[in-house]
């Protein structure tokens, strides 16, 4: 295979998530590179499915049912990153949303209609396919009965043009952690690859330790790192930490996206985890859009900043109807 | 459940922390354990208990602070619903049930201040619940 087979470029998977989510573009290097069809009938014949160029996109930490503060917008940020994503002149393929979908509720009556709400205004994405993975206001109280119930599994896999996606549930057992029969489950999932097969695994909290005693991190984070460190080409997608944050873990590339509610401060803070202010001059600020878009080789990626429109929320009407502060706390996560 | 006076038995069961270099050492108080530890603790010395309570969205008390030296007991109950106690830099990370009685021995060998936070999903208030711990000299 040589250097027609660069395995590292196999899963180019780039883009830096802002806010509303990151739009990736897998696959571009194998599109029209040089020897790009031996490559893909190559892979084709590893991991039983050729993969081909796509993209997606993922969003994160919509927490419908918030509405206090620091943020008073509620779903709009929500709202307009689905508007954001339907204008693409790309129709995404997959959406990735990773955990707290909802913001957790003291009634269940109250969490499910946070859950129909957040169906609602998901279901309005344009596109083939709408994946989710639990976060702790999802499920973290019910063990996920609740987050089944309205969404489906809360860990499970599915492959996708080549590319074999993993959704780990790390926030159901109540504490940061995946625990042993999901990690065994996903060692016999991923028995079936080959090294060189392109993984994406997308979970809720980061799987290192990022900032733990901000509550950042999964204890057994280094277990689920271990059973992926075979594979050459994995990428891990998560939330939680309502900001953009890239971290690289041997051949592991992970990313967070931003939030669609508030943004949380660097992890190199120090002290407390506060939110970052709600700016009413700039609603949307930390919240956007990134397109990566691929182009011919590969090698030369085109970055677009997406921002929301604003034209809705800059007049003053709109912004003093919004900033009606109902119950909640940005700390609550 | 256990009860304050047989804490020594109950601390013979406990996964303690491996804390020496960061701050704290956890030492079994069985006269047993791993032996570096053991030696931080003086066996002659009989632990202070400080009592923890875990409550929606809160420890009290709030802060706690300790002799550098000194051994104790932090005996940690929950008065509602399952709790987390994670002390990560000490390896501390436990959970607490209504019901138990959990208790981790430690013995201070560092001056400084550390944060334990509540790693158990509890709620809407739970990203505020942590606890100051702080060793003197």
């Amino acid at each position: 295979m040589g250097d027609m087979l660069d395995r590292r470029s196999f899963l180019r998977i780039a883009g830096t998530s802002l806010s509303i989510g990151a739009f990736y573009s897998v696959f571009a290097p194998l599109a029209h590179g040089a020897g790009s069809e031996i490559i893909k009938r190559t892979l084709g014949d590893l991991n039983g499915e050729a993969p081909a160029p796509f993209s997606f996109i993922q969003l994160s930490d919509t927490h419908v049912g918030f509405n206090g503060p620091p943020d008073p917008l509620g779903t709009r940020a929500f709202e307009n990153a689905v508007a954001t994503i339907n204008k693409l002149g790309r129709r995404p393929e997959l959406v990735i949303i990773t955990g707290d979908l909802t913001h957790d509720a003291d009634s269940r009556d109250e969490h499910a209609k946070r859950y129909k709400l957040f169906k609602e205004i998901a279901g309005k994405i344009r596109a083939a396919q709408v994946k989710v993975v639990p976060g702790e206001n999802d499920a973290g109280l019910d063990g996920g009965d609740m987050f089944r119930e309205f969404m489906g599994p809360t860990y499970y896999s599915f492959d996708h043009r080549g590319v074999h996606f993993i959704a780990l549930d790390n926030v159901s057992a109540g504490r940061p952690a995946v625990g042993p029969a999901q990690l065994a489950w996903m060692k016999s999932d991923l028995a079936r690859f080959s090294p060189s097969a392109p993984i994406v695994v997308y979970t809720h909290r980061p799987l290192f330790d990022l900032r733990p005693d901000w509550e950042w991190f999964t204890s057994d984070g280094d277990d689920v790192m271990n059973a992926l460190a075979p594979y050459e080409n994995v990428t891990v997608l998560y939330g939680h930490i309502h900001r953009e944050h890239f971290h690289r873990q041997g051949n592991t590339n992970m990313y967070a996206a931003r939030s669609l509610i508030f943004a949380f401060p660097d992890p190199a803070t120090p002290g407390a985890r506060k939110p970052v202010p709600f700016d009413k001059g700039q609603p949307f600020k930390n919240l956007g859009l990134r397109v990566v878009k691929g182009k011919a080789g590969g090698r030369d990626l085109r970055v677009e900043d997406v921002e929301l429109s604003m034209n809705e929320y800059s007049g003053t009407v709109g912004m003093d109807q919004m900033l009606k502060h109902g119950k909640g706390d940005a700390s609550d996560e | 459940m256990n009860t304050p006076t047989n804490w020594r038995k109950r601390a013979s069961t406990l996964v303690l922390a491996a804390a020496v270099g960061v701050g704290l050492a956890a030492a079994w108080l069985t006269g047993g354990g791993s032996g570096d530890l053991a030696l931080l603790a003086d066996a002659s010395q009989e632990p202070r208990v400080v009592d923890i309570k875990a409550k929606k969205f809160a420890f009290s008390p709030a802060e706690v602070t300790l002799k550098k030296g000194e051994p104790v007991v932090l005996r940690l109950t929950s008065e509602d619903r399952t709790h987390g106690f994670l002390l990560k830099p000490l390896k501390i990370d436990t959970d607490i049930k209504p019901g138990q009685v959990t208790e981790i021995a430690v013995t201070p060998t560092q001056a400084g201040s550390y944060i334990a936070i509540c790693d158990h999903y509890c709620g809407t208030g739970h990203g505020n619940m942590k606890l100051k711990l702080t060793v003197i000299e």
